[in-house]
């Protein structure tokens, strides 16, 4: 069971140049994937793509073939993928629905959406909201929250469709570190209590260190490497394409840089 | 330390809805100070900084900016002396133009024609924004509005500039123009003030660390004393974690190490003395 990308290419309505080139990844379930790469580099479309986003709702136009557990996203209604596949966006006002009064009805929309017994709507809401210790926003206006709060809120949303593959960009820009760890631990309860397979777009190489399986790094669109986490996290093509590697390769670079030699007792 | 340029002594607000948001603040920021706020969100640092140019004012104490209470001065006044670049860019952003964008508030100051060109362009290289000068500011990406945001500020030339988590969404090379705008601000002798929560960028880039909670300041100092093991338990109080390379260097038994170079000079004189 995986969400395939098999030789995608994708070009947003009107651009000249496409977004992705000839890209080909598969996100197995249970696993979590970081994909990393500079501003620009296409990450966001990437989600937007392996969801079926694009192009079913935002146009534009794809080369290659889109598959979730083997069904060809292709021609598919939202409603059919959205419950295979969910997103979070990196902004998080662009993600609430702007009709639910407060945060509690936010995080029911999506289950409530999917037609499931009135029981399993208040039990999957409830426990998103726990999972991010959102309980004390529930009476609050979703319109009124602060950077942080919405983009706890949005993912609960998400999490409360349980979707089989999750598709998260940069979900902790705005959290302080507490409110990372809670989505950190999110994740991988995502991962591996639930079996969903997570790909995590972040620019905090040292969150992607801690909570991924394995790594890709995209450039201009296309898929330099992919591998286990620590092998793609530590290669110098990182840094050339504008990535800051994550905290210990970089003091590792530094002490070699200043001629000591490294030793294997240092590593964490 | 010469005359601060900013000095808060016993500084308490209270919102309209009752929440106190600042208990008891003293802090005193001198010329070219580098100077970064972290804590929790909720911990006060966005409150005490918006005290600076006057938008909050106190519920009780006094705050100065270049000697005089702001309690006395205009906000248009302060502006000259302190400007904010806040988090969220799109509640800053107005113009069509990334040009009428950063020339706002140097044309306020009234500057005008040859000199106020030189404003912004001067700001917008020191961003990487220099050739989007007629770019509609909602043209550009989040990263790239947040840099914008920045240097609708530094085109003030004010003495102090404040910046409101200025790397989040920013990549290794946004950080770094970051970091070599902090370094420039600090060699004209300008204050910089940063809130943020990456906790390496403020290792690396600052020269004093005011660690906040619940309306508090709870250590100051500069980054090898507040990153310091004995400082830990404060730290992880209010769920911060010291940066890697503290980390690191307490493990090693280095001493407090909270910057790559610090880890570096220390390892260096632990292999020069055998």
């Amino acid at each position: 069971m995986s969400l395939e990308l098999h030789d995608v290419s994708y070009r947003y309505a009107g651009a000249a140049e496409p977004s992705l080139r000839r890209v080909t990844l598969r996100l197995e379930r249970g696993e979590v994937l970081g994909v990393v790469g500079p501003n620009g580099a296409g990450k966001s479309t990437l989600g937007l793509v392996a969801v079926g986003l694009a192009p079913a709702t935002i146009g534009g136009r794809l080369g290659g073939r889109v598959s979730i557990d083997g069904m060809v996203t292709s021609g598919k209604h939202q409603h059919e993928l959205a419950v295979r596949a969910g997103i979070l966006f990196q902004q998080p006002e662009a993600q609430l629905s702007g009709s639910a009064p407060t945060v509690w009805e936010e995080v029911a929309f999506g289950p409530r959406n999917l037609g499931l017994p009135l029981d399993d709507v208040i039990a999957r809401a409830w426990t998103a909201i726990d999972d991010l210790a959102i309980g004390h926003l529930v009476e609050r206006d979703p319109g009124r929250l602060s950077g942080g709060q919405a983009q706890l809120v949005a993912l609960a949303s998400v999490l409360a469709l349980r979707p089989a593959y999750l598709i998260l960009d940069e979900p902790t820009s705005q959290l302080d570190p507490e409110g990372a760890t809670l989505v950190g631990a999110a994740i991988q309860r995502a991962a591996e209590r639930t079996g969903a397979g997570v790909l995590l777009v972040e620019h905090r190489t040292d969150l992607i260190e801690r909570l991924c399986h394995r790594a890709a790094l995209l450039v201009e669109g296309a898929l330099r490497i992919v591998g286990p986490a620590t092998e793609v996290l530590a290669e110098s093509d990182l840094d050339e394409a504008g990535v800051g590697p994550p905290s210990a390769v970089r003091l590792r670079r530094a002490i070699e840089g200043a001629g000591i030699a490294w030793r294997a007792e240092w590593r964490a | 330390m010469s005359e601060p340029v900013l000095e808060v002594r016993g500084l308490t607000f209270t919102y309209s809805d009752g929440t106190r948001a600042l208990s008891g603040v003293d802090l005193a920021v001198g010329p070219g100070e580098r100077l970064a706020i972290i804590g929790q969100n909720g911990s006060g640092k966005s409150t005490l900084v918006r005290h600076f140019n006057g938008l909050l004012r106190a519920t009780d104490g006094q705050v100065d900016v270049a000697g005089q209470p702001v309690g006395r001065r205009h906000v248009a006044e302060l502006a000259r002396t302190v400007g904010i670049s806040f988090q969220n860019p799109d509640r800053q952003i107005f113009a069509g133009s990334v040009r009428a964008e950063v020339g706002f508030g140097p044309r306020n100051l009234g500057l005008r024609g040859k000199e106020l060109d030189t404003a912004v362009r001067s700001a917008l290289e020191m961003v990487g924004l220099a050739d989007e000068l007629e770019t509609n500011p909602y043209d550009l990406g989040y990263s790239r509005r947040k840099l914008l945001s920045i240097a609708s500020v530094l085109a003030m030339g004010t003495a102090v500039v404040v910046l409101d988590e200025p790397t989040t969404g920013q990549d290794a090379r946004g950080v770094a123009t970051i970091e070599a705008i902090v370094a420039r601000l600090h060699a004209e002798g300008r204050t910089v003030i940063a809130i943020s929560h990456d906790l390496r960028f403020v290792a690396e880039a600052f020269e004093r660390v005011v660690v906040m909670r619940q309306g508090r300041v709870i250590l100051d100092g500069p980054p090898d004393q507040v990153f310091a093991e004995e400082s830990w338990p404060a730290l992880r109080s209010t769920n911060l974690e010291p940066p890697y390379a503290a980390r690191f260097g307490a493990r090693l038994g280095l001493g407090s190490t909270a910057t790559e170079a610090s880890v570096v000079a220390a390892l260096a004189g632990r292999r020069d003395r055998g």
